[in-house]
């Protein structure tokens, strides 16, 4: 798809915009529909789209797989966290009023915490799953010559 | 859809089947679950399918066996389940037990208790914080799964240039 000059444009001029939604999804999902899941799709999908546009290598510059399998867990573990933060400070796990003075500031902060894990997570999945097998791919290309 | 051998035509028939539902679930105001389904059935898994069809034969393979078996199983078992449907209260309806169980109480204190306006977000990371852990746990377990199965032929490359 590297000679369709249309396609390269348009999806040029809407990188930023995906990426920006993605971003909204993430951070208005207090207030309107949307959330961590929702954000990190959108996320992976303005990489896939990306790397299908202009190619694997230049996604991968855009981030690596080393970057986004490292990613993986990290999402995991902020969750988690917060998990064992509220624990620490003698309260039920995963309870999030431990994190503020204010029982109920304590929920936001929560909230919001876990939600980024939950980004974290899915996005580098999804986008590690995609290069998995875009690798794949370029493997068996280089195969058959 | 059932009747297309090309199997890139059905990913993409799948595609568009994702977005119309989409839309439906748009029109019964459950926009998360409409955004998660535009976004990952319409789009990623598309690609994945379509990915996946890459490496593999694009082209359905003639059954042997013959199909009666499965579509008499595949009626009885959807007339089952579309009975047990009657069973249920008409959409909408506000005594449904859904409606009468704990969503009132999600409904008048969520504001109050984790000043998050949105009461799915709320119940999501909050009141069913263990769910939601379990669900990222989930993916994070996909995640990782596929790059183990699909990374291994680095170190063991397969030679099938004859195929």
């Amino acid at each position: 798809m590297k000679q369709n000059s249309i396609i390269r444009i348009v999806v040029k001029l809407l990188m930023p915009f995906i990426i920006l939604f993605a971003l909204y999804v993430q951070f208005h999902g207090d207030l309107g529909p949307g959330g961590g899941f929702q954000a990190g799709v959108i996320m992976a999908g303005a990489v896939v789209i990306y790397s299908l546009v202009f190619g694997l290598a230049t996604a991968e510059a855009l981030i690596s797989l080393p970057v986004v399998r490292s990613l993986i867990p990290i999402g995991v573990l902020i969750y988690a966290g917060v998990g064992l933060f509220s624990l620490i400070k003698g309260r039920n796990y995963l309870d999030y009023s431990a994190l503020h003075a204010e029982a109920a500031t304590g929920q936001h902060i929560g909230i919001f915490v876990v939600e980024l894990g939950v980004f974290i997570t899915v996005f580098a999945s999804m986008t590690a799953i995609f290069y998995a097998f875009a690798e794949q791919q370029k493997q068996n290309e280089e195969d058959s010559k | 859809m059932v009747l297309q051998r090309s199997l890139v035509a059905v990913a993409i028939l799948g595609s568009v089947y994702s977005f119309l539902a989409a839309t439906v679930l748009m029109v019964l105001d459950a926009v998360d679950v409409a955004m998660t389904e535009a976004a990952v059935g319409a789009g990623l898994s598309t690609v994945l399918i379509l990915a996946t069809l890459y490496l593999t034969k694009p082209f359905e393979s003639k059954s042997r066996r013959s199909v009666i078996l499965p579509l008499v199983i595949t009626i009885i078992v959807g007339g089952v389940i579309a009975w047990g449907t009657i069973g249920f209260p008409s959409f909408g309806d506000p005594m449904a037990p859904i409606q009468q169980h704990i969503s009132p109480y999600y409904l008048a204190n969520s504001l109050r208790e984790t000043k998050v306006p949105n009461v799915v977000t709320a119940v999501l990371a909050s009141y069913r914080g263990y769910d939601t852990l379990g669900e990222t746990t989930v993916i994070f377990t996909a995640g990782i799964g596929v790059l183990m199965l699909l990374s291994r032929r680095r170190f063991k490359p397969i030679n099938n240039k004859s195929e």
